[in-house]
């Protein structure tokens, strides 16, 4: 079964925002009318998004660092918000396993933003409605648009390619790769909702570079005695770590 | 305009104050309401099966009709009240739809099945139509206001049960997630209604007073026993979930420094309250006092005459009843607040 899905790589992502402002941009002009702007030019803007960027300060200064967090539904493969909804509203799409708000069917009662303990839910204060990321479910199956524009729109502005999108249930994807390759995790997993978007963790860059590594003791030339192998049954996270 | 922003110059700490759902008023005077509607009525009609099996003596003059209709009164109410919590009240009829897995499913059609029993109840009792149907055991007539409201009772405890689990059943709201509080919602409304009752036995003189005053007393305990054993029990709970299991980064030291929006957000608007502490603990005194302690002392000091005096004890619960499900929200600490730490 397919579940579509976002891989944010909390490495690379440097908090330039161009997620959220081309999220907003793309989802505010579709089908689904306006995501609402309150005080837009005023003292304290505020309004419907679907995806925001946190930014939280890790360590005490001065050894500290600045991880950038993007947040928006995490598609839950058991999404706590869908079973409470008293209308049918919210629901899970068996084929593709993104999670959808129908506006149409939507009471604005904020049952479901009390049962997501993301906060991935904003209500639409022009609308009345419950509104969420989408994927970019208008871009996934739009047949008009070129293959490789079928994406979520902030996987496509991205600047740093710190979101992945693909079907994590299938190991070849790209999605699968960066998970098991990078130390994919999901956000509070103690809770049990399985949440099909993920992050990988900030790593640790540079490389140790020794005098072997320039230049090579064994001669690759000499057939009987090779050098070590990497192992190659299990699959290795290489130097990724988190603190 | 630029309006007053309760966590802007909140300094940035790990578990800022507020971490907390902020109260929905029209869902406080539904839940109240509804409890003190049901619990009347479940005082009245317990009276008459009372009577029945000649426990308790026949009430000198029945008005377990008018009862009735204002038990329905405040469930009618609750209903308005709940319609002010909708984004689109004229799409409630939707919300009945999901009966199979949503508590407030189930609850949208309870209510209006209680609504529906008590005010045919009402009507039986009222009007010439009540007779009896069959007769229990030889000595025990039924009649058809009894079948209808053994109807009523049936859908008031599904009700009970349903408006108690919309809370219980979420999960990762620890505060809310135990069976305390099913029996909190199933006590408080009965201790209201009971108080209630005695008030209009009191105003009616119908003879019944000892039992309703009596289950008043007991009821009111009962609720506050297992109210304080919340507030204990919420006391000590941890949530499972950190700043650090929120991001998935494992350092002891994470301090937010941008919630991704300037002038908040519907995170922050409806699950920070931004109350201070001080009115935090005003409003826990404040619901144990007026919905318990001086009810109970009122109660206690009330005869079969003293209508001011009942009529003040519920008036009085009622408002700290208000002021518990106020705090009952407060009390609910949101794991989505981890993320919501501070504006900027």
């Amino acid at each position: 079964m397919t579940q579509l899905a976002l891989v944010i790589d909390l490495n690379t992502c440097v908090g330039c925002h161009a997620c959220v402002t081309s999220c907003k941009e793309w989802n505010t002009s579709g089908q689904a009318g306006p995501m609402v702007d309150q005080n837009p030019y005023a003292a304290e803007p505020t309004g419907t998004f679907f995806n925001r960027v946190q930014s939280f300060e890790v360590g005490t200064f001065p050894n500290t660092q600045t991880v950038h967090f993007p947040k928006s539904c995490l598609h839950c493969e058991d999404p706590p918000c869908v079973p409470v909804c008293p209308t049918g509203a919210s629901y899970k799409r068996p084929e593709d396993g993104i999670v959808l708000v129908d506006y149409d069917k939507c009471i604005g009662c904020e049952y479901c933003s009390w049962a997501c303990p993301y906060g991935a839910r904003e209500i639409d204060e022009q609308q009345k409605v419950m509104k969420k990321c989408t994927l970019c479910i208008d871009r996934l199956y739009d047949e008009s648009l070129p293959e490789a524009e079928r994406k979520p729109v902030c996987v496509l502005s991205c600047p740093t390619s710190a979101r992945i999108y693909g079907d994590i249930h299938d190991p070849e994807s790209d999605a699968s790769k960066a998970i098991s390759d990078a130390g994919g995790y999901q956000l509070m997993p103690e809770w049990g909702t399985a949440p099909a978007n993920h992050y990988l963790p900030r790593r640790k860059v540079g490389i140790a570079v020794h005098a072997e590594d320039l230049q090579r003791v064994d001669n690759p030339l000499r057939k009987e005695d090779r050098g070590p192998r990497k192992p190659t049954t299990r699959t290795t996270l290489d130097d990724s770590t988190s603190w | 305009m630029a309006r007053a922003n309760p966590q802007r110059a909140q300094p940035s700490t790990t578990r800022p104050r507020g971490e907390a759902m902020k109260p929905a008023i029209s869902v406080i005077l539904l839940t109240t309401l509804v409890g003190a509607g049901q619990g009347l009525f479940l005082a009245f009609y317990s009276a008459e099966w009372f009577v029945l099996l000649g426990i308790l003596r026949p009430a000198l003059n029945d008005y377990g009709g008018q009862a009735a209709a204002l038990s329905f009164l405040f469930l009618a109410l609750g209903l308005v009240a709940s319609f002010f919590h909708l984004g689109h009240p004229e799409r409630a009829w939707r919300a009945a739809a999901m009966w199979r897995s949503s508590w407030l499913s189930r609850e949208v059609i309870a209510l209006p099945a209680a609504m529906l029993l008590i005010l045919g109840y009402a009507l039986v009792k009222l009007s010439a139509l009540d007779s009896i149907v069959l007769v229990l055991g030889e000595s025990i007539p039924i009649s058809i206001s009894t079948v209808v409201g053994f109807g009523a009772v049936l859908a008031i405890c599904a009700l009970f049960v349903c408006t108690a689990m919309i809370y219980a059943c979420l999960k990762f709201l620890r505060q809310w997630h135990s069976p305390l509080t099913v029996l909190n919602f199933l006590l408080m409304g009965c201790a209201s209604g009971f108080t209630l009752a005695s008030a209009l036995a009191s105003y009616s003189q119908d003879g019944r007073f000892a039992y309703f005053v009596g289950m008043a007393v007991f009821l009111t305990l009962a609720a506050l026993v297992f109210r304080f054993a919340t507030l204990l029990r919420n006391k000590g709970l941890r949530s499972p979930s950190s700043l650090q299991s929120a991001i998935g980064v494992h350092h002891p030291t994470i301090r937010q420094i941008a919630q991704g929006a300037m002038g908040g957000s519907f995170n922050t608007r409806a699950f920070i309250h931004g109350y201070g502490a001080s009115v935090v603990r005003l409003a826990r005194r404040g619901f144990l006092l007026l919905g318990f302690v001086i009810p109970l002392l009122l109660l206690q000091i009330s005869d079969e005459s003293s209508i001011l005096i009942c009529s003040l004890a519920f008036v009085l619960q009622y408002l700290g009843l208000l002021a518990e499900r106020w705090y009952f929200f407060i009390e609910a600490e949101h794991p989505q607040n981890l993320y919501y730490q501070m504006i900027s």
